[in-house]
């Protein structure tokens, strides 16, 4: 069991290194020069100059990853941007719990409600209430969830007036400038994004519950169990569903990893200020250090949520343990 | 003078490694699965090649077949090493010899037609015009016992048996000189089985061909070859003719397989006494040593077996085994498993 | 009065392309602490037999007539949560993969003790101990430390093994065992009969069991079943079969084994390949494939009847060949390759 963490910890530091090259090499080789941008409209040649000397941009590729990666590991900087010259990190910092608040609200609301609808088409194939989740699950995956958000903030929010149509509160309580705060508000303003966002996944994961229990339940040993003369409910309960939600554990932990990078579509439509929005602020702006930032933000939790989940998984299936 | 064999197959090694380590991977042992095999097969004859699930004989067929490279040994075919020999030079041999698989339902593509399937070799090999080739493709269905009319069906459409037929066929179509079977009838009923056995034993004689043939039924084995060879943890015990190896084995794991099988004969079954192994194979990654077969061996002597590989040795005219003692009685009823004096000398 | 009574079964299954009539009229009976064998190649009922009896078939799609009396209860009428207390206590059931019949999560001791309390209300200890010692039945070694390995940790035949410990530790009248060793090595096979021989002897059940190689029908028998697309052709005690056997069928099976035909001889196989359930031929089934096939066996349906006329005969045929010519045949056929290997 050892062995096989510290194996997947020394997978997880290969993959860093990797993906931070990787996203580095490609916005840097983007021709644009940022020194100009920071500088300012009213920049001298020589302050642009000195900016880029500042900046690193004078010097070759690997010197800039050097920088970057030393600054990143020692100081856990992210950089500054070139916009506003705020710190990447306070910035990832302030959206991270915004697509935080999105993706996992969204995987509790989407979990909820494919669970029980998976489970049931799984057990009753081809009857009424499956034909019509398997209907669901087609409406859900076509509709996008851009569609999706703009029609329930017009007809939730803006016909019916039953929830705010869009924008962000604090958890904790308004601050300064913000109209609203405190747990009751934010939990109204999320739960439109909640809805859309997990229109399109519980549609993917009923359609990936119902197969996977389907074939858990054709399995041998489930026909054991039920030779043992064990009742149905312990054959699907203890048997079957173990099993099953295997793979289910698998996507959740990418889905949610993905999700975490930039839930981009409904922070957009919904104008929620978390790291998908910031994203693609700054791509339209060429703030290439957000934009790395956030990419490299998205990568840590994709790796330390594929970690958890061969973790997971390690608990779940014991033949993983003891590989 | 005697004949130069078709195939000989001189202390063939196939070890996979084991690695470990995510960039640099470390070899941290090797699974021994074919391990130093020795045998050879003569113009017309039939090798049958028995053991029990993971004694290599798949892997040692591949590996003859040069769709593993091997690594020890050497294989020569038709007085050609071919052990190491690549590109056109294979190209060339692999029209010589051709395999049968176990699988009838996987091994043909579901996608083909079924002349598509049996004449691709002939198109590969440029024997022939399209119009030849399905000439010859219709005559080899007609050969192999299926209806020339087949010819643009799928493999969905046939029975298992029929689908092996089609195999068959597929490495006939070339004229090989070698044919080796792997495990060919296992996945058919008994009664499909005996027509496909039947069928090729008339193959052999009509084409002239060499068959190597690998299966763990040791009555079909013996019912289909000259010669016999077991095999156990990659590794040749025995090997004799058929009637030598059967009615008197040497070895006392072809002893213990052979009084294993069960016998389709009520009064026979009942009144003998099999030997009856204890435990499991062995794992071929950490073999045991010297004689692989001494944690298990009934005969089994401390200081001996243990410590001293035996030898594939000549008992009698064509009759090997590689044991320090072989069985001295046989059949079972009055076989004594202690080894007497010693045998071994 | 025999332990399970099998009257005229049939199971039918829905499909999209039809009916597929599995198992046809099926009568059979097993004595108390007897070895019934069923005999037959892939698709011939046999299995969906065994299952139909447990009530293991998808209910949503199968069709079950007939009747199914174990003491005194017709399995295919009673309420389901009744079949259910008698599935795994009164009647077992192995399976013929061992690798993928246990579960892959849970621990050996874990499905083991399942299978005592499902049944029994008794303590874990209780249920473990019990356990403990049906694994030492059945020769595992280090029983005691074995209970928490997990499936993925023993061979083939060890798990076989297991199996057959978690199907006696209810002390079942009734074990099914579905081709039970057709997945292991031939040492392997040894070792599972033997010991399967040997717990009949301690535990006193009886055993149907599903086979395809008449190797090892000879080797545990007593009664056989011969079926042939959804039917039984031909029935009766193991020397019946083996020795005097009346149907063409079971000729034909016979005369496919290479270990019973002589030293150079072709085998003598059935030809072509049986039938599809979903539209079974008319009359007898085997006729096509039949050498012997004559008019009446085109249009009517053989009836399994007592060789020789005597009800009291437990060795029964359904054949329209003329008994004297079937004998006769039969002997030809078969007596001198079993005789010669009397020796």
């Amino acid at each position: 069991m050892v062995r096989y963490v510290i194996r997947r910890l020394l997978w997880a530091v290969v993959l860093f290194i990797a993906v931070t090259l990787l996203t580095f090499i490609m916005f840097y080789v983007i021709p644009v020069n940022p020194a100009a941008m920071v500088a300012g409209k009213a920049a001298t040649p020589a302050m642009i100059k000195q900016v880029t000397h500042d900046l690193y941009l004078d010097r070759p590729l690997y010197v800039q990853y050097g920088h970057f990666m030393k600054e990143l590991v020692w100081n856990h900087s992210l950089g500054y941007s070139y916009g506003n010259r705020q710190s990447v990190n306070s910035i990832i910092e302030k959206a991270a719990p915004v697509t935080a608040a999105v993706v996992f609200g969204g995987a509790i609301l989407w979990l909820l409600v494919a669970i029980p609808v998976g489970i049931y088409s799984a057990l009753r194939p081809r009857s009424k209430g499956d034909r019509v989740a398997m209907v669901g699950v087609l409406a859900g995956i076509s509709a996008h969830p851009v569609w999706v958000g703009y029609m329930l903030s017009l007809i939730v929010g803006y016909k019916l007036n039953l929830l705010p149509i869009q924008g962000y509160c604090n958890l904790r309580g308004a601050s300064a400038g913000q109209s609203c705060g405190g747990p009751y508000d934010w939990f109204m303003h999320m739960l439109l994004p909640w809805i859309t966002f997990a229109i399109l996944y519980s549609a993917f994961y009923v359609r990936m519950i119902r197969s996977s229990v389907m074939e858990t339940l054709n399995e041998d040993y489930v026909r054991t169990a039920r030779a043992k003369g064990a009742p149905e409910r312990t054959v699907i309960r203890r048997h079957a569903l173990r099993n099953a939600m295997l793979p289910v554990v698998t996507m959740l932990g990418m889905d949610i990893a993905l999700a975490l990078g930039g839930a981009v579509f409904v922070e957009i439509v919904f104008g929620l200020p978390g790291l998908g929005y910031w994203a693609i602020q700054s791509v339209f702006t060429f703030d290439l250090p957000i934009v790395i930032g956030t990419v490299i933000f998205a990568s840590i939790m994709v790796i330390i949520f594929n970690l958890l989940i061969d973790l997971l998984y390690a608990v779940i299936d014991p033949r993983i343990r003891l590989a | 003078m005697l004949e130069e064999p078709l195939l000989k197959v001189e202390n063939l090694e196939k070890h996979f490694p084991i690695t470990r380590g995510i960039i640099f991977q470390k070899e941290i042992g090797r699974v021994r699965a074919v391990d130093g095999v020795s045998f050879s097969v003569n113009k017309g004859e039939t090798l049958g090649v028995v053991g029990e699930s993971g004694c290599g004989k798949s892997t040692m067929a591949r590996c003859v077949m040069r769709l593993l490279d091997p690594t020890g040994g050497k294989v020569t075919f038709d007085g050609q090493d071919i052990t190491n020999i690549k590109g056109n030079d294979l190209f060339k041999v692999r029209r010589e010899m051709m395999m049968v698989f176990q699988d009838p339902y996987a091994s043909l593509n579901p996608r083909k037609r079924v002349g598509s399937i049996v004449g691709e070799a002939l198109e590969v090999h440029k024997m022939g015009t399209a119009a030849e080739i399905k000439r010859k493709v219709q005559d080899l269905l007609e050969v192999v016992g299926l209806n020339p009319e087949h010819y643009n069906r799928f493999p969905f459409e046939f029975s298992g048996g029929q689908r092996q037929r089609i195999g068959v066929a597929r490495a006939l179509a070339v004229r090989p000189k070698l044919i080796v079977c792997d495990e060919p009838v296992s996945a058919l009923d008994v009664s499909v089985q005996a027509q496909i056995l039947n069928l090729l034993k008339r193959l052999q004689d009509e084409f002239d061909l060499t068959y190597v043939f690998i299966a763990h039924d040791l009555d079909v084995v013996r019912h289909i070859s000259n010669r016999v060879a077991v095999m156990y943890l990659g590794k040749v015990v025995e090997v004799g003719e058929g009637s030598q190896l059967y009615n008197r084995p040497l070895h006392p794991y072809s002893g213990a397989l052979l009084s294993a099988v069960p016998v389709p004969n009520p009064n026979v079954a009942r009144n003998r006494k099999p030997i009856v192994l204890e435990g499991d194979v062995p794992s071929p990654i950490n073999p045991p040593s010297a004689c692989r077969f001494h944690p298990r061996c009934p005969r089994f002597q401390a200081g001996v077996c243990d410590v001293d590989e035996p030898q594939l040795t000549e008992r009698e005219a064509g009759h090997e085994v590689a044991c320090h003692y072989p069985l001295e009685t046989w059949p079972m009823a009055d076989l004594r498993l202690e080894p007497g004096r010693v045998a071994a000398s | 009065m025999p332990l399970l009574d099998v009257k005229d079964l049939k199971t039918y299954f829905r499909t999209d392309d039809g009916i597929v009539h599995a198992v046809d009229g099926v009568s059979f009976s097993v004595e108390k602490g007897k070895t019934l064998a069923i005999v037959g190649e892939s698709g011939c009922g046999k299995s969906v037999t065994c299952m139909t009896i447990m009530g293991l078939n998808a209910k949503r799609n199968t069709i079950t007539e007939g009747q199914a009396i174990f003491k005194d209860r017709d399995l295919l009428k009673i309420d389901p949560d009744e079949l259910r207390k008698i599935r795994g206590n009164e009647i077992s059931m192995i399976f013929q993969d061992p690798m993928t019949s246990l579960n892959p999560v849970y621990t050996i001791g874990a499905q083991l003790r399942e299978a005592v309390q499902l049944h029994e209300n008794v303590s874990k200890q209780v249920a473990n101990s019990r356990s403990v010692e049906m694994l030492k039945a059945v020769a595992i070694p280090r029983a005691e430390t074995r209970m928490d390995d997990y499936p993925h940790q023993f061979s083939g035949g060890m798990r076989q093994r297991v199996m057959i410990a978690m199907a006696l530790v209810n002390n079942p009248d009734l074990l099914i065992a579905d081709e039970p060793t057709t997945a292991l090595d031939v040492t392997t096979q040894a070792q599972i009969l033997k010991l399967m021989n040997q717990l009949q002897r301690d535990f006193g059940s009886a055993i149907i069991l599903v086979t395809h190689d008449l190797g090892v029908v000879a080797e545990t028998a007593d009664d056989v079943m011969v079926m042939y697309a959804a039917k039984a052709v031909e029935k009766g005690g193991y020397e019946d079969i083996f020795y005097r056997p009346e149907h063409p069928y079971t000729w034909g099976l016979l005369g496919s084994l290479p270990r019973l035909v002589a030293e150079g001889a072709d085998l003598k196989p059935i030809p072509g390949t049986p039938p599809s359930l979903l539209q079974p031929p008319s009359g007898c089934r085997f006729h096509l494939r039949c050498t012997y096939a004559f008019s009446p066996c085109v249009p009517d349906v053989p009836e399994l009847l007592p060789v020789g006329g005597e009800s009291a005969s437990d060795h029964a045929v359904a054949c329209h060949l003329e008994p004297e010519f079937r004998r006769r045949e039969s002997h030809d056929l078969l007596h001198e390759v079993m005789a010669e290997q009397q020796v």
